[in-house]
């Protein structure tokens, strides 16, 4: 039986949650870490390191070496050697074997990966703990059994590998962004150097030690830490074979720029603003989870996070009330707190640049809605936030914001769900709720994106491929179409 | 009795299914080999290109839309088409000095080719498209689509089969396309584009333009509604500013890498011109 709205039973409920802290015993974090070159830790030629912070505590973590653009050559060079000794001739079904391993040590130390993922990060430990680390240790598991079937992956053709990769990785999924890249190259017998964000260097050079711990031969990764100079000097490295870039937009023009000369063989995974189109006739509660599941986690750093909701016109008041009052119960704070829904932005920098974008949003008119909430007072925070009334004019629809950042608009016709939907440069995913399977699929068919969740959404699986139109980026990481970014075509099969 | 004085042709570009002259006015001559005039050629411009793609943009939604199979009937009455022409196609080789029996096996290969990338219409699908056994309850599939407009640059040799290798598997899955050709090889694209005109194929779906490509590719590489560039036919020293002018709205760019073959027959070519699409939906009672 449903209580009366009246009833005080369900007034005398405290719906407040006890601190649900994870210990971090669990991890120890050294005061200094080297670069990962030839199979040990060394440092940088320059001498210069960067200091790393817990975004929710603003703690200094550690320093960590700052990668030269001698050390870019001395790590290519010790890919080059690899590449050329021992790992190029190796078989597929070793390659394989190593890289069980590395997905078996990830599994074993998950808890270890998790805390240092969400301390580095701020990320909320229950996102670090069950979608970045499993999925990481997954996408190794996958490719790993590919390592000995790429004959089959192909048919009719003969493929190489290109030899040495260079890699370029963002702060939002640390971790699982090395596994990645890592993965697919190594299945596929390159050899890497892999730099990963300067903000979040800590997992990857966790991910280092197992690579030493499992035996893998010295130089086939290696892991450069550094910011944008260190990347920079990786991606005009004239020694690498194969570049493939994960980050913004703005960054991945500037790399296809700076390598078109060369026709470097390029995989670009950049920015996006996806809609999230709900018709009237969807699951409403399901779609508001999805919405907030789209927008919210991870604090909205996420390429394909669900920014722009598109609800239709008939719904569109009572859908953005639900939604309003979901937000309300978030639950925003300590990271480690394993009842954290919403998490600390990642640095300084990138809150600044919510601030401006929400900022230039209100100034252009547009109406902001966050629900009220206390943000803790040391640490980058940034409250969940929606704005309605917003024209497609408005920067907030237009541009990434990669924050906490949702904007409404609305629509009568699935033709007009549609046109909105792709009236942008970016390409890289979208949403769909309806109960109408018709629709879904046609939905799926007219979106110009990669991906395209119906009835869900920020679904992750190493079996399945994912990249983007347009802006974008090109190339597919995951799945078959996965291993073809890190193949060279060699000819006919005879 | 006054012998038959012939009507020699006027080789003008293709855009929008319609065979205008160059709006800049300006021609290029194509000479035999023993000096003689062949033909003045219409030499596209900027603005030709920008009407080319406009045109190539229009067309593309609704040559997408068609089903596969159509598209490949379509594709298969071009080479019907070709097949009647045999003659003026391998007439147009030996105009520029190829012996008649080379000229010969070059058109009938090249229409061999056009008919196996007719078939591919309707299974490329099979080959490059998905079935993902994700992790958990989600049905979850990987369908190729077209990029959508693409500019190709036409290699010079071989010139027939050289441009059906690269137009064939770029139209085939429901991109629509501009093809830059120039000196002798303009010939036989001007009479293709005359087969395409007379087949099923909608307008704007291909647009030839004959031009200078080095002048004509750097405006195709910095168009923002332009998808893709093939470079296959594109001149050696085109330039590292040039090609990089693709990265304004991170255009995907195949072909003309160190060892690529300009002919290279494979639904992996039909696949440099498409994107993948992954669509998940859950699976529930």
């Amino acid at each position: 039986m449903t209580p009366p709205d009246n009833d005080p039973r369900t007034e005398s409920f405290d719906l407040d949650y006890a601190p649900a802290p994870q210990s971090t015993a669990v991890v120890d974090i050294a005061d200094e870490y080297g670069l990962f070159i030839d199979g040990d830790f060394v440092e940088s030629r320059s001498g210069r390191t960067f200091a790393t912070t817990n975004p929710a505590t603003e703690e200094h973590l550690a320093d960590v070496a700052e990668g030269s653009k001698d050390d870019v050559d001395r790590a290519v060079a010790a890919a080059r050697n690899a590449y050329e000794g021992h790992w190029g001739a190796l078989s597929g079904r070793e390659r394989g074997k190593y890289m069980f391993r590395i997905a078996r040590q990830i599994q074993e130390r998950a808890r270890q990966f998790a805390v240092l993922e969400t301390i580095d990060g701020g990320k909320p430990i229950r996102e670090s703990r069950d979608v970045d680390i499993p999925l990481s240790a997954a996408w190794f598991f996958y490719y790993a059994g590919w390592a000995d079937k790429l004959e089959y992956a192909f048919p009719g053709r003969r493929v190489a590998p290109h030899g040495v990769a260079g890699q370029i990785i963002p702060w939002n999924f640390p971790l699982m962004m090395a596994a990645w890249k890592l993965a697919p190259a190594l299945a596929t017998g390159n050899t890497v150097v892999l730099k990963p964000a300067e903000t979040t260097p800590l997992t990857a050079l966790l991910l280092a030690d197992v690579i030493r711990d499992v035996g893998l031969p010295p130089g086939v990764v290696n892991i450069v830490t550094g910011a944008g100079a260190t990347g920079a000097a990786l991606v005009d490295h004239t020694g690498i074979d194969k570049l493939a870039f994960t980050g913004s937009t703005e960054v991945g023009k500037r790399i296809q720029r700076a390598t078109s000369g060369r026709r470097l063989p390029l995989t670009l995974e950049l920015g996006g603003k996806a809609a999230h189109i709900v018709f009237d006739d969807s699951a409403v509660d399901q779609a508001v989870e999805g919405i907030v599941n789209g927008i919210y986690f991870n604090q909205g750093h996420v390429c394909c996070a669900g920014s722009r909701l598109l609800v239709q016109e008939s719904v569109a008041e009572e859908f953005t009330l639900r939604l309003k009052r979901r937000m309300a119960v978030l639950r925003l704070g300590d990271p480690l707190d394993k009842n954290t829904d919403v998490g600390a932005i990642n640095s300084a920098e990138q809150l600044r640049r919510i601030t401006d974008m929400v900022d230039a949003g209100v100034a252009e008119g547009a109406d902001l809605h966050q629900p009220a909430c206390d943000l803790p007072e040391r640490g980058y925070w940034y409250p969940p936030t929606v704005f309605t009334g917003v024209q497609q004019s408005h920067s907030v629809a237009r541009d990434e914001i990669f924050g906490p950042v949702l904007t409404v608009q609305t629509f009568r016709t699935p033709q007009e769900a549609v046109d909105k939907a792709n009236n942008t440069p970016y390409g890289l995913s979208a949403g769909i709720w309806t109960e109408k399977g018709s629709r879904i699929l046609w939905m799926a068919e007219q979106l110009r994106a990669g991906v395209v969740w119906a009835n869900t959404y920020n679904q992750f699986d190493p079996a399945s491929p994912f990249g983007g139109y347009k802006e974008s980026g090109f190339g597919r990481e995951g799945g078959l179409h996965g291993l073809a970014p890190y193949l060279r075509a060699a000819g006919r099969v005879a | 009795m006054a012998g038959h004085m012939p009507v020699d042709k006027t080789y003008k570009l293709f855009i929008g299914g319609a065979f205008p002259r160059s709006e800049s006015g300006r021609t290029f001559q194509v000479r035999s080999a023993d000096g003689g005039l062949l033909a003045n050629v219409s030499r596209a411009s900027r603005k030709d290109l920008r009407e080319a793609v406009r045109a190539a943009r229009n067309a593309q939604a609704g040559w997408s839309s068609r089903t596969a199979y159509n598209r490949g009937q379509i594709l298969y009455r071009v080479a019907e088409v070709m097949e009647s022409r045999r003659a003026e196609f391998a007439a147009a080789l030996r105009d520029t000095g190829r012996p008649a029996r080379s000229a010969r096996r070059e058109v009938d290969a090249s229409i061999d080719r056009w008919v196996w990338y007719a078939g591919w219409a309707d299974k490329v699908h099979h080959v490059l498209g998905s079935v993902n056994p994700v992790a958990g309850p989600y049905f979850n599939f990987t369908v190729p689509e077209p990029t959508g407009v693409v500019v190709i640059a036409a290699p010079d040799e071989p010139p027939l089969m050289g441009l059906l290798s690269r137009l064939a598997p770029a139209i085939v899955s429901g991109n629509t396309a501009i093809v830059l050709t120039g000196g002798a090889a303009s010939l036989v694209a001007v009479s293709l584009a005359e087969v395409l005109a007379t087949s099923d194929v909608p307008a704007g779906v291909v647009n030839v333009l004959t031009c200078d490509k080095a002048e004509v590719l750097p405006w195709a590489l910095s168009h923002l509604d332009v998808n893709l560039v093939d470079l296959t036919g594109a001149p050696d020293d085109l330039g590292d500013e040039v090609v990089a002018g693709a990265a304004e709205n991170v255009k995907r760019i195949v072909g003309g890498r160190e060892g690529s073959d300009p002919v290279e027959a494979s639904p992996y070519v039909i696949g440099d011109f498409l994107e993948m699409k992954t669509i998940w939906h859950p699976i529930g009672r």
